[in-house]
């Protein structure tokens, strides 16, 4: 099984979050993520889901998605030719001034940023796709990670 | 433009969809729409007693009639009454709306007196719901809400209206056209898909038409009729595609699957070539998967793409309307010359005829075929209950037309049949309206006999009193050592419980009891001539089991007989 990924525009209504998630939980598959938000038509949102599924699962998904009706168009980006992102927040500790000065270098070089400094952690802000993101998780985890907010990935086809 | 009520929307809504009938149960919240319904005229309101009686009638009455059924209920335990009915129709894609009252909005999420999140506990089984804020968008909800039963792959929309909702006011204007850009059912079927059916047909010596319900759904049997006859294919029809073909042509094979003829399913695992219309390869059809019609390529012509290669892979899918893709396809079939094949099936239908033992007992089988025999030239429709009951109305009567066959398919609901067989009636005056019930399912739903009486509804209730539940016995018998773990109604068959004669006199019915085979056609004949309901109680054979049986998760060639 497979990640895979799917863009879906829905109508910007109540209660079309909750018949999205219904669709995967009536089917007892897992979703890794998902992320709304407003397109560039207000009565319009897009739906960013990522879940594990093989490829008869995936055709069923995207056929039960298409036939909501508040759903208008579903696009299957896994493996194709789209830009992805997710933003992620992670608060490390940083109990000594040495550690602190480490994780600055690991911020630095990844182009992430710190986004707040308190007395015995900062928290890194970092936007990319998932291999960066992965990337600095596993760089600040000798650290000591004690919570890490994600958003879930969001994607547009390439032209 | 005067502003009008909320109440006074939704029913000159309801008139705007040209709705007859309304099947329902008062309520606290639904108090205002019940006043302003009080008053017009051109919608009979039948006061069903339960709110479950009221969504299966509604759901039979859109069986018998093609028209969209409609059923109401108050909030709280009114609402949670009809989700039974609801999934029942969801299940069979029947295109009913129901509509439930709901608490004043402002209290919605407040756990307030009799509130239940009815477009949450809905949602699995609607094809769409609704609970509508504002009055200024009532109007367009109930137009959506038909648009959305009745087209594409029909099923069932809900409608929730709070009270305050019903009794704010604003301008009435019906939608007059429908545009929803999230919502667009495909009819015409693509047209190179189709030449593929053509040539495939061409090249096959053993083709099988495979036909459900969606033709009944789509009121394509006279093009499916045409196409059978015109391409001289053999079929066999899903349970809920009984009446979709003449079944006393001799190109019908009669119902395929579980309790299937054996010839069909014969036919189904010879065939190289299936052609499968408006059905769906459920389990009870198909047995096991990996065995099903191994020689053949699978053609599936459906209008839900959800449904193509759910199940089995399909070699050449058509998504489409039934009737609009048959229409496209009898314009390019020409017949060919199958007779090796037909004598196959000839031969099958010789060795292994649908049978029972024909002896003095009174057998259940024994009185469908009475009442086929004694109402077939009549316009008749028969409804069914969940177990034995159903199997042998759907074995042992022949089924000529679209629309006569109402029974629960999809999730087997005892007690559809008799409030179901009420809505037919009501939907289809003239016919003759059988239910043909067991003696468990008939006491789910029995207290419609109180409606059916007053509103003089008469269908005839042919109880095959077999004094247990009898499709689990049956189970019990064959794979469970024949331990009857709580499965006998009536241990005594001379003491009833109930008595269902003098059940039926207690409501102001007429019953009959009928114990020894020789009384069955008197029995039928008298309950014709009825004008209002009839219980006719058969006191049948107890461990009488239906067959051919294909055993749950075994391929459908491995077919257990009865004694013949
Ligand atoms: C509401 C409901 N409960 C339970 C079942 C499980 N079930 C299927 S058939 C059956 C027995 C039905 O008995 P009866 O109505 O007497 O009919 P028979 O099989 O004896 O003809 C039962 C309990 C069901 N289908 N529906």
């Amino acid at each position: 099984m497979e990640n895979f990924v799917i863009s879906a525009l829905v109508e910007n209504k109540f209660g079309v979050l909750a018949r999205v998630a219904g669709l995967f939980s009536a089917r007892g598959f897992n979703i890794k993520s998902l992320a709304v938000g407003e397109t560039e038509d207000p009565e319009v949102s897009r739906m960013t889901i990522v879940a594990e599924a093989d490829e008869k699962i995936l055709e069923q998904i995207k056929k039960q998605l298409n036939k909501l009706i508040n759903v208008i168009k579903v696009q299957d980006l896994t493996g194709a030719d789209c830009v992805d992102k997710e933003l992620i927040l992670i608060k490390v500790k940083s109990g000594t001034a040495k550690a602190r000065e480490k994780i600055v270098q690991v911020v630095d070089s990844m182009g992430a940023e710190i986004v707040d400094i308190g007395k015995k952690s900062v928290t890194i802000e970092e936007t990319g796709d998932e291999h960066k993101i992965n990337a600095l998780i596993e760089l600040v985890r000798p650290y000591g990670i004690l919570e890490i907010a994600r958003t879930g990935k969001i994607a547009l086809q390439s032209e | 433009m005067a502003k009008i009520t909320g109440s006074e929307i939704f029913i000159k809504s309801l008139c705007e969809e040209k709705v007859k009938h309304i099947f329902g149960y008062p309520g606290g919240v639904l108090l205002p729409l019940f006043d302003k319904l009080y008053d017009e005229k051109s919608i009979t309101f039948h006061l069903t007693r339960h709110e479950q009686g009221a969504a299966h009638a509604a759901d039979g009455y859109a069986r018998a009639t093609g028209e969209v059924g409609v059923c109401i209920a108050t909030s709280g335990p009114g609402a949670t009454n009809l989700v039974t009915g609801i999934a029942t129709a969801h299940m069979d894609s029947i295109p009913i709306v129901a509509v439930t009252g709901q608490v004043k909005s402002t209290l919605i999420g407040n756990d307030a007196f009799q509130e239940a999140d009815m477009v949450g506990i809905t949602r699995p089984i609607t094809k769409h719901n609704y609970l509508v804020k504002d009055v200024r968008d009532l109007a367009q909800t109930v137009k959506e809400a038909f648009h959305i039963a009745s087209t594409g792959r029909p099923g069932p929309v809900l409608i929730d209206l709070p009270v305050d909702v019903q009794l704010a006011e604003a301008d009435f204007k019906y939608p007059k056209t429908i545009d929803m850009k999230s919502y667009k059912p495909t009819y015409e079927g693509h047209a190179g898909q189709i030449k593929k059916i053509v040539k495939a047909i061409e090249k096959s010596e053993k083709p099988l038409i495979y036909a459900g319900g969606g033709v009944i759904l789509s009121d394509a049997s006279g093009e499916l009729t045409a196409f059978a006859k015109k391409a001289n294919i053999p079929i066999t029809t899903t349970m809920m595609g009984l009446g979709a073909f003449p079944q006393n042509n001799k190109l019908d094979l009669g119902m395929l699957g579980m309790h299937g003829t054996a010839y069909a399913n014969l036919a189904v695992q010879e065939a190289d070539l299936i052609i499968a219309i408006g059905a769906r390869f459920d389990d009870r059809v198909t047995g096991r998967l990996d065995t099903f019609a191994p020689n053949a390529k699978i053609v599936h012509v459906d209008i839900d793409p959800s449904s193509v290669s759910k199940n089995v892979n399909v070699d050449i899918p058509v998504i489409g309307d039934a009737k609009v893709v048959l229409k496209e396809l009898n314009k390019h079939i020409k017949k060919r010359d199958y007779s090796k094949w037909h004598n196959t099936i000839k031969k099958w239908k010789k060795e292994l005829p649908l049978t029972y033992k024909n002896d003095n007992k009174l057998r259940p089988q024994y009185v469908v075929e009475e009442i086929n025999n004694l109402t077939k030239d009549e316009n008749v429709i028969i409804a069914t209950e969940v177990g034995q009951n159903q199997m042998w109305a759907a074995q042992y009567y022949t089924y000529t037309k679209p629309r006569t066959w109402i029974s629960s398919g999809g999730l087997g609901t005892m007690g559809y049949g008799f409030p179901a067989a009420i809505g037919a009636q009501i939907g289809k005056p003239d016919a003759i309206v059988f239910d043909i019930a067991g003696d468990g399912s008939i006491q789910m739903n029995i207290q419609e006999l109180a409606m059916a009486v007053i509103e003089k509804i008469p269908v005839k209730i042919a109880i095959l009193n077999n004094g247990c539940l009898g499709m689990v016995r049956q189970w019990q018998e064959l794979f469970y050592n024949r331990r009857y773990a709580f499965t006998t109604l009536a241990e005594d068959r001379t003491n009833y419980h109930p008595d269902f004669v003098k059940l039926a006199e207690s409501y102001g019915a007429k019953g009959i009891r009928v114990t020894e085979k020789e009384d069955v056609k008197e029995a039928i004949k008298a309950s014709l001539k009825e004008k209002g309901p009839v219980i006719i109680d058969f006191i049948v054979e107890r461990e009488e089991n239906v067959f051919p049986m294909v055993p749950a998760g075994e391929s459908i060639d491995r077919m257990m007989h009865g004694l013949a």
